[in-house]
């Protein structure tokens, strides 16, 4: 589903964030990217929605090189991949019905699909009695339902998650986990970038552990384990 | 595009429009002025061209003033070559009695001055020749000027090449002056939708995430920018319609008296200024979006 390539980035500033990325991650994963602060893993992300470009090598997206593909075609590479933040962003001045709405409208969905397939979402994120509120009358948990809800109501193959616990206390970490790993039981791959340990070893997934932008550790049913190489 | 995605983004121009009225005012008012002041200029343009072209019709002719004592053969020569000439549409003879009769209906009311003159006419026989363009006027004059019989020749062309060389002058003036104007609201309005884009950057950046194309981010200010400046339009016709018409009422007649010229008619260029006041205010509001939103999308 996706493969990175000797995949390299370095930034104008001679950062280097990424150095020689090779991984598959296969179509229905669920897989954790983890590392410290500074590791590579929003670099990762943001190669991933073409929000920067690679220096080196490729990066396919259901077959398709992603780093040869132009400006103009980078909204349609966004609605294949769904993806959620840790800061939410929703739009404030609309409610939660039509910030999910509004990601099908500029799609240019039928009123009539958006009107089927909106409630649909959100009950699957169990927001449905929040449909009439906005965002601000939410907590933190149902801000980052709202966010997943409008990051797959198109239907991504891909869903990428970049610290969605990172504000939120632990027992409402879970709860988003669950609405991930159901999103992901449904077919999605799911790709989250995170440093909640806890989360990690909870979940028994496939683990990517980057430290200065190199994949030192690739495991299956992994942990969370930096912190134990460093000591 | 699907027609769904562009009643949305219309539908968005509007709402957008209408939560920035405050701003959107502002952007109106400085076109409004901009193409009202446009709309100053183009007048006086159109008038002054209007004059010139009545001043060259009623100055397209020579005078040839015959001596008292040329002969018949020769005035008859003149005749001919002048008719031979290039440019020339008619030839008239205006006869010492005729010029006195003109002179006489000229002066109306002072006519009791010439009584007594018909006896002994000082005025003399002439040709008149119309010609199609007072260009032709020199090479006429040139060649009938040696001519024997010939006492004096009058013709308006150094008049007439200064008030084209002036109207040129104000008419090129005039168009650098509409462009700095045009110039200026295209910035103006930018700046609106600039305040407007600062304000969406979030939203803006969201929608990027979410998908959504460049056009359909565009689309919602372009449509607002068009909006904001068709109403700068409108309400400019309405204030230069409007206020050249009180002018026309008012002044016309005695313009006419003074310097026997008329203004144009207000419903006569009411088209012309309806379409350009439009076509320019939609041009400078979609402009100014288009310069705006150039920044803020290379998300």
């Amino acid at each position: 589903m996706i493969k990175f390539i000797n995949a390299s980035k370095e930034y104008k500033n001679g950062v280097k964030a990424l150095s020689n990325i090779n991984l598959e991650i296969y179509k229905g994963e669920f897989v954790f990217i983890v590392g410290l602060s500074g590791a590579g893993k929003s670099t990762l992300v943001k190669l991933l929605l073409k929000e920067e470009n690679v220096t080196e090598g490729n990066i396919l997206l259901d077959g398709l090189d992603i780093t040869k593909i132009s400006n103009r075609k980078v909204p349609y590479l966004r609605r294949q991949v769904g993806v959620v933040f840790q800061d939410f962003r929703l739009l404030t001045n609309k409610t939660v019905y039509e910030n999910v709405a509004f990601a099908m409208e500029i799609v240019g969905a039928h009123p009539k699909e958006i009107r089927r397939r909106v409630p649909m979402i959100l009950s699957l994120v169990d927001l449905s009695r929040k449909a009439n509120s906005f965002p601000d009358q939410l907590s933190g948990g149902e801000q980052q339902r709202v966010s997943i809800a409008r990051s797959i109501v198109n239907n991504p193959p891909v869903l990428i998650a970049d610290e969605p616990t990172g504000n939120l206390d632990p027992e409402t970490a879970m709860e988003i986990m669950k609405v991930l790993s159901d999103i992901n039981g449904r077919g999605t791959t799911v790709l989250m970038a995170t440093h909640a340990r806890e989360i990690v070893n909870t979940m028994k997934k496939r683990v990517i552990t980057l430290e200065d932008g190199k994949v030192i550790r690739d495991e299956e049913k992994g942990g969370y384990e930096l912190e134990v190489s460093n000591i | 595009m699907k027609f769904r995605i562009f009643k949305n983004i219309t539908k968005q121009g509007f709402q957008s429009m209408w939560r920035n009225r405050g701003m959107g005012l502002a952007s109106v008012s400085s076109i409004t002025a901009v193409l009202m002041i446009l709309g100053v200029i183009l007048i006086l343009i159109l008038s002054i061209n209007n004059i010139m072209l009545d001043t060259k019709t009623k100055f397209d002719e020579v005078q040839v003033f015959l001596a008292d004592e040329a002969k018949e053969e020769d005035v008859n020569n003149i005749a001919d070559v002048l008719k031979n000439s290039e440019g020339v549409v008619s030839v008239t003879y205006e006869s010492k009695k005729q010029a006195l009769e003109i002179l006489r209906k000229d002066w109306d009311e002072d006519a009791y001055l010439l009584e007594g003159l018909e006896d002994d006419n000082p005025l003399p026989n002439s040709y008149i020749i119309k010609l199609k363009d007072i260009k032709y006027a020199k090479s006429i004059v040139d060649k009938v000027s040696g001519l024997a019989g010939v006492e004096n020749i009058t013709y308006y062309q150094e008049i007439i090449d200064k008030l084209m060389v002036l109207a040129n002058y104000i008419r090129f003036g005039g168009l650098a002056i509409i462009g700095v104007l045009v110039f200026v609201s295209v910035f103006i309005i930018s700046n609106t939708i600039k305040l407007t884009v600062t304000s969406r950057k979030r939203e803006i950046n969201i929608m990027k995430y979410v998908g959504a194309t460049n056009n359909y981010i565009r689309g919602p200010f372009i449509i607002e920018g068009i909006l904001l400046g068709l109403c700068g339009a409108l309400i400019s016709i309405l204030i230069v319609y409007y206020g050249y018409g009180y002018l026309f009422d008012a002044v016309n007649e005695k313009l006419y008296s003074m310097f026997t010229f008329y203004l144009i008619e207000p419903k006569n260029i009411f088209n012309d200024i309806a379409i350009m006041f439009a076509t320019l205010g939609v041009g400078i509001g979609a402009l100014g979006s288009i310069v705006s939103l150039k920044r803020f999308l290379n998300v």
